[in-house]
C-alpha cells in the first residue's frame, strides 16, 4: 500500500508541487535584506572600523609614542618612530597602519593611555589599489579630523561601561 | 514582406534578400534585447525568493543592470590560455550563439508570422537543438583545461539523453496536430480542450507530456536542477571557465536565448501558442503576439522559479531520470496516443 502511495506522490511530484508552493509565498514575503548603500544598519558604538588618530580640542594631536599600540599589535600593522619636538615635547614622526594586515581587534585603542588611535564607525574605505591601504600619519590624522564628532560620540557612549 | 519591396520597385530575388534580413534583425534584435531584460527577471525572481532584492540600482529599479554588465564584459581583455586551442575556442561560444539564434526561424510568432514557414518545423528545431551540443563540448575540449572537460563531458551526454525523451514527447504533439509545421501545430490547438480551451496541455493525454516536456526543456537548457554541467561547487564555472570577455558574453546571451526559446517552444507545442487561451471572439481582438509573451513570460517565471527552489541533482539520478523513466513513460505515451487516435480519429 505504501509503495503504491509512495509511486502516486513521485508521479505526481508531489514534493516538488509542495516545494514550489512554499517558495512562492516567500515570493510576496518582504525583503530581508536592507538596500544597503541607501540604507545601513545602526552600529554599536564599540564598532571596531578605520582607524583614526585624534587631536585635543586645541589641535594638538593627542599620541605621545609610546608605542604600546605598536608594542600590542598582533598582527605588527603598526609602525612608530618618535624623536623630541622643538619645544621638548615627545611625537611621533613616523604613525604607519599597514590596513591590509591589520585585523581590526581593537587592542591598539585599548592599550592607548591618551586615546589618540581609535577605532571609528567608518568600514567603507575600499580602495582601488594596495598601496592606498598603507596609511601613513598625515592620512590617519585627517580620519581623526574627519569622523571626530561621529568617534567622540562613540567614546562617551561607551564610557559608562569601561 | 517581400511583396511590398517589389512594390517599391526592387527586382524580385533583392527583395526576397532584403525581406529576409530585415526578418532576420526583426527577430534577433528584439531576441538580444529580451535576453537582456529575461537575465534581469531571472535575477529579481530569484531573489526575491530567498527575500533578497536583486540589481536594484542600475536605472529604475535596476532595470538596465544587464545593460551594464554588458558594457562590463564587452570592455574586458579578451583572454585566451596559452595551452588552448586558439581556433576552436573562439569558434564554439559563436557556435552557440548563432545556433541559439537560428531555432528562431521556425517559431510563429501570430498567425502565418513566421520567418520561415517550412513544414518540418519541429524537426528543424530538434536539429538545431541538436547542434547546440558543439559549441559546448569544443568549448571544453578547446580549453584544454580539466573542469570544462568534465563539464564538456557532462553536457554532451545529458543533452543527448534528454533530446531522445524530446523527440518522443514531441512525437505524441504531432500525432495529435497531424503536422510538423509549427503554424499547423499552434492552429490544430483551437478549441482543443473541450471545445473551448486552445491548449493541447488541457488533453488528459497530453497533459503528462507537457509536464515532461517542461522537465526536459529545463534539463536541455542545463537549468536548474539540472545544472550539473556549471556546478560551480564541483566545476567552477563549467564550459565557460577560462572564457572571458566577448567569448563569454556570448554564452551567456546564447544560454539564455535557449531558455525562450525553450520556453516559447512550451507555449506553442502545448499551451496554444499565440492563441488566447479559450476559443472566445472577444479574445481574440488582443493579438496573437501578445498572447504569445504572456506565455513565454510565464513560462520563463517558472523556470525562475524551479532554479529557486530545487537543489541540483546528482549526475546519476539525472541520466535515472532521463533513461529510466522519460524514455519508457514517453515510449509509452506514443503507444497510448496512437492507439487513441486509431480508435478515434482515423476508424
Amino acid at each position: 500500500m505504501s509503495t503504491i502511495a509512495h509511486l502516486i506522490k513521485s508521479f505526481t511530484l508531489w514534493e516538488f508541487v509542495k516545494a514550489h508552493a512554499l517558495t512562492f509565498k516567500y515570493f510576496w514575503k518582504p525583503k530581508a535584506t536592507i538596500n544597503y548603500p541607501f540604507e545601513k544598519n545602526p552600529l554599536s558604538p564599540r564598532f571596531r572600523g578605520e582607524h583614526a588618530l585624534r587631536r585635543y580640542p586645541n589641535g594638538e594631536e593627542r599620541c605621545i609614542a609610546c608605542k604600546l599600540c605598536e608594542a600590542v599589535c598582533p598582527a605588527q600593522a603598526i609602525t612608530i618612530e618618535a624623536e623630541p619636538r622643538d619645544d621638548g615635547s615627545r611625537r611621533t614622526t613616523r604613525y604607519d597602519i599597514d590596513m591590509t594586515k591589520c585585523i581590526y581587534c581593537g587592542f591598539c585603542q585599548e592599550a592607548c593611555p591618551v586615546d589618540a588611535v581609535v577605532e571609528g564607525p567608518n568600514f567603507e574605505f575600499a580602495t582601488e589599489t594596495r598601496e592606498e591601504l598603507l596609511y601613513d600619519k598625515a592620512k590617519l590624522l585627517a580620519n581623526g579630523d574627519k569622523w571626530e564628532r561621529a568617534i567622540a560620540a562613540n567614546l562617551a557612549a561607551d564610557a559608562p561601561y569601561r | 514582406m517581400t511583396e511590398t519591396f517589389i512594390s517599391w520597385g526592387m527586382d524580385p530575388t533583392w527583395a526576397w534578400g532584403v525581406a529576409t534580413i530585415c526578418g532576420i534583425l526583426l527577430i534577433a534584435l528584439p531576441l538580444m534585447l529580451s535576453v537582456a531584460m529575461i537575465i534581469y527577471a531571472d535575477r529579481k525572481i530569484w531573489a526575491a525568493i530567498a527575500l533578497r532584492r536583486g540589481p536594484n540600482v542600475v536605472g529604475p529599479f535596476g532595470l538596465l543592470q544587464s545593460f551594464a554588465d554588458g558594457l562590463k564584459v564587452f570592455l574586458q581583455e579578451t583572454i585566451i590560455p596559452t595551452s588552448a586551442n586558439r581556433g576552436l575556442f573562439l569558434i564554439a561560444p559563436i557556435i552557440t550563439f548563432t545556433v541559439a539564434l537560428m531555432a528562431w526561424a521556425v517559431i510563429p510568432f501570430n498567425s502565418g508570422a513566421v520567418l520561415a514557414d517550412i513544414n518540418v518545423g519541429l524537426l528543424y528545431i530538434l536539429a538545431i537543438s541538436s547542434l547546440g551540443v558543439y559549441g559546448v563540448i569544443l568549448s571544453g575540449w578547446a580549453s584544454n583545461s580539466k573542469y570544462p572537460f568534465f563539464s564538456a563531458m557532462r553536457a554532451s551526454a545529458q543533452m543527448i539523453s534528454y533530446e531522445v525523451s524530446i523527440g518522443f514527447i514531441l512525437i505524441g504533439v504531432v500525432l495529435f496536430a497531424d503536422s510538423f509545421n509549427m503554424n499547423e501545430i499552434v492552429k490544430a490547438q483551437i478549441g482543443h480542450g473541450l471545445g473551448i480551451v486552445n491548449a493541447f496541455g488541457f488533453n488528459l493525454l497530453l497533459f503528462p507530456l507537457a509536464v515532461m516536456f517542461l522537465i526536459s526543456s529545463l534539463a536541455e537548457t542545463a537549468r536548474a536542477p539540472f545544472d550539473l554541467t556549471e556546478a560551480e561547487s564541483e566545476l567552477v564555472a563549467g564550459y565557460q571557465t577560462e572564457y572571458s570577455s566577448m567569448s563569454f558574453a556570448l554564452f551567456w546571451l546564447g544560454e539564455y536565448a535557449n531558455v525562450l526559446l525553450m520556453c516559447t517552444l512550451n507555449a506553442i507545442l502545448f499551451w496554444g501558442g499565440w492563441l488566447p487561451p479559450l476559443d472566445w471572439a472577444p479574445l481574440y481582438v488582443v493579438p496573437g503576439i501578445i498572447w504569445l509573451f504572456a506565455k513565454i513570460l510565464l513560462f520563463f517565471f517558472i523556470f525562475s522559479w524551479v532554479k529557486a527552489t530545487v537543489p541540483r541533482y546528482r549526475y546519476d539520478q539525472l541520466m535515472r531520470l532521463g533513461w529510466k523513466v522519460f524514455l519508457p513513460i514517453s515510449l509509452l505515451w506514443i503507444f497510448l496516443i496512437s492507439g487513441y487516435l486509431m480508435l478515434t480519429r482515423y476508424s
